[in-house]
């Protein structure tokens, strides 16, 4: 391995000896990578509704809402974050079971999961998950319907100011929709690994 | 009858294939047209300052792969070198073997492909499973993909529903939305059964150590949320200089590949999984391969290593459009596939010599790439050297009596009026079999030589 290393790193070296100059690396206008037409001068919220539905994701504003979205899909069994659920189990009634350990031999007794986002970007409609505040990585993915918890405050308004936000944590992931295939003659489907239903709850 | 291999194969593909591929290739093209002019004032200038980068990063990446190496390792990474596939396969058994590891489960990777992984670990005993659908259905059909972004774009439903009946996946259906939640069941078990995930990697930042990896499926983040080990193979030149160079490509990259803004799955990996997180790896690896790459790296042609796998040269390539993925016999198909297939074949080029010709130098490949290759001079140099090397070739005749008529006023004037000849001889049974080649496809035009020079002496001004 260590071999491997020298020899990938010497025929580098010799593959760039001959140039007489190597290209230099540009510099940029941060204004270049943002969709600029998308934003407008419009509120950072307005474009991220717009945006989470244009990639059929969903967007609540109150719990109330929620617990009637789920209960009219039927979607009765949860996994919670556990620092939400104290918060959140006031508004679910008894018909609800809403478990705050996930149990990965179980994944699919969980119909829905709570968890909390980091943040959200308005240009593209995406919801920012990270290693330290994503209770269970498996919680947040496998379950159907997948809600987070996000705080309007921290909408970003491109990936330019997503990125410079990314901070410290080991893992951090964008979440663009629901999880979707077109491998099948080009059709659609939504719901392949992840996530059949992607819903942001803004409070 | 003498003809090149790709277009033995083009003349083969059955219709209904030709067709469908054609079409989705086509409509993702324009789609891709579209979000980027709709988005952007001036998309023309993210795709020349990215080609500017990502053309820096491989001519200094004396500097940046240690630099990397030590930005990863400073994270807990475990950093390994391959020089060849061999090397690479060789680092992955040993990583599931120092785990007494059988099972792993893999998000789409065209290094993968390039290694033959998938057969290397079986017949070690370890089963390698393809999470992404298309690599899915095309690992049980013993296939190869022929798409670098949509590997089954040659299959049809019907074909995808009689194999998953074959493979015990349920009664025949060919709805892809059964089709896709019978592959949810079915692989979310092997997930959690797998002892390590692996990935290839979009991007790695050398500012920060971060690997970038996108997906629409969440197959990756499936293998990284189910298993305790990750194994990125990453290509020496995935790398980008700052963070800040992400947001511009990952802007480019998706819209070019599915003319989507962003992928579904967009993962930034600097190392194992936090300490407060109960899911996912506690131990990851990064290999670094070079399978050919330095021997690109040294050869003219290596602006093809700013490459970022989009896809988008092969949506808008008339020939690819035609002739499919599979016509180019290897892991990279289509223009980008044409100049590197070739070069990565190391002493088989001559095999791949007929993929630099299968071009009308259009251009077409040059104006969509995101990172602006100049694919069609590429093909030209490669062209050069296939000739310089004496490549054999069936395609193109010897040149030498052109040049001699060429050359001399008077010679040519006569072959110009003695042409004349050719509109009444039996040509296709001339016996030159580059010219039987030639008309087998092809009607010649009526021999009107001379007639330009006539109508330009009569001329008055």
């Amino acid at each position: 391995m260590t071999a491997d290393r020298e020899q990938i790193l010497s025929r580098v070296r010799a593959a760039l000896a001959p140039l007489p100059v190597r290209a230099a690396l540009p510099d940029y206008d941060a204004e270049l990578t943002v969709a600029r037409k998308l934003l407008g001068d419009r509120d950072l919220l307005t474009v991220f509704a717009e945006r989470i539905k244009l990639v059929n994701g969903l967007l609540l504003t109150d719990v109330a809402a929620l617990v009637g979205h789920l209960r009219a899909g039927g979607w009765m069994r949860g996994y919670c974050d556990p620092l939400l659920w104290p918060q959140l189990a006031t508004h679910f009634g008894p018909e609800f079971t809403v478990e705050t350990v996930f149990d990965r031999t179980r994944v699919d007794h969980f119909a829905f999961s709570i968890t909390r986002a980091v943040g959200a970007i308005a240009e593209t409609g995406t919801i920012i998950l990270n290693d330290r505040t994503t209770a269970s990585r498996l919680g947040a993915l496998t379950p159907w319907v997948h809600v987070t918890v996000l705080d309007r405050a921290a909408i970003y308004p491109d990936l330019g100011h997503a990125i410079a936000a990314l901070g410290d944590d080991p893992n951090v992931i964008w979440v663009t929709g629901p999880s979707k295939t077109a491998d099948v003659e080009g059709i659609l489907i939504e719901g392949v690994h992840g996530p059949g239903q992607q819903i942001a709850l803004v409070v | 009858m003498v003809t090149e291999k790709i277009d033995q194969f083009a003349a083969t593909l059955p219709a209904e294939k030709r067709r469908s591929v054609y079409e989705s290739t086509k409509a993702t093209h324009e789609k891709r047209t579209k979000v980027l002019f709709d988005h952007f004032p001036d998309p023309n200038r993210l795709r020349l300052i990215a080609g500017e980068i990502k053309q820096h990063v491989i001519e200094n990446l004396d500097t940046y792969l240690p630099a990397v190496e030590a930005k990863l390792q400073s994270h807990g990474v475990i950093v390994h070198w391959a020089a060849t596939a061999e090397a690479a396969n060789e680092a992955v058994l040993g990583i599931m073997r120092a785990r007494g590891a059988t099972k792993m489960v893999k998000a789409k990777t065209m290094v993968s492909e390039e290694i033959e992984l998938e057969p290397f670990l079986k017949k070690h005993g370890i089963e390698a499973l393809e999470t992404d659908l298309g690599e899915f259905i095309v690992q049980i059909d013993h296939d190869h993909p022929s798409h670098i972004v949509r590997p089954i774009i040659h299959k049809s439903r019907r074909e995808i529903a009689t194999s998953f009946e074959r493979e015990g996946l349920g009664a025949y259906n060919d709805d892809p939305g059964t089709i896709t939640r019978r592959a949810r069941e079915f692989l979310r078990q092997k997930y959690l059964q797998a002892d390590v995930g692996l990935t290839g990697a979009n991007f790695v930042s050398a500012e920060s150590g971060r690997i970038v990896l996108v997906t629409n499926e969440g197959n990756s983040r499936f293998c990284l949320a189910a298993t305790k080990c990750h194994i990125a193979l990453v290509g020496i030149e995935k790398i980008l200089p700052r963070d800040r160079d992400l947001a511009l490509l990952l802007n480019l990259l998706a819209r070019s590949a599915t003319a989507q803004q962003l992928t579904v799955y967009t993962e930034f990996i600097s190392g194992p999984k936090a300490a407060s997180q109960p899911d996912g790896p506690e131990e990851m690896h990064v290999i670094f391969v070079d399978n050919g790459r330095t021997d690109v790296l040294a050869s003219e042609c290596r602006d093809i290593l700013r490459c970022i796998r989009c896809g988008a040269c092969l949506n808008v390539c008339p020939i690819y459009r035609q002739a499919s993925g599979h016509a180019y016999r290897s892991v990279y198909p289509g223009p980008v596939g044409a100049v590197l297939s070739p070069l990565l074949a190391g002493e088989k080029f001559p095999d791949k010599v007929d993929l630099v010709k299968a071009s009308s130098l259009c251009g077409a490949c040059n104006e969509v790439c995101p990172v602006n290759i100049p694919i069609p001079d590429l093909l030209l140099r490669l062209r050069d050297k296939a000739k310089r090397e004496g490549a054999p070739s069936c395609g193109t005749p010897p040149m030498g009596a052109w040049a001699l008529l060429a050359s001399q006023p008077t010679a040519w004037k006569a072959a110009l009026f003695g042409g004349k000849v050719m509109n009444y001889l039996p040509l296709n049974l001339l016996p030159i079999p580059a010219a039987q080649a030639w008309l087998k496809t092809r009607t010649l035009p009526a021999w009107r030589g001379g007639e330009f020079r006539r109508w330009l002496k009569n001329r008055t001004r």
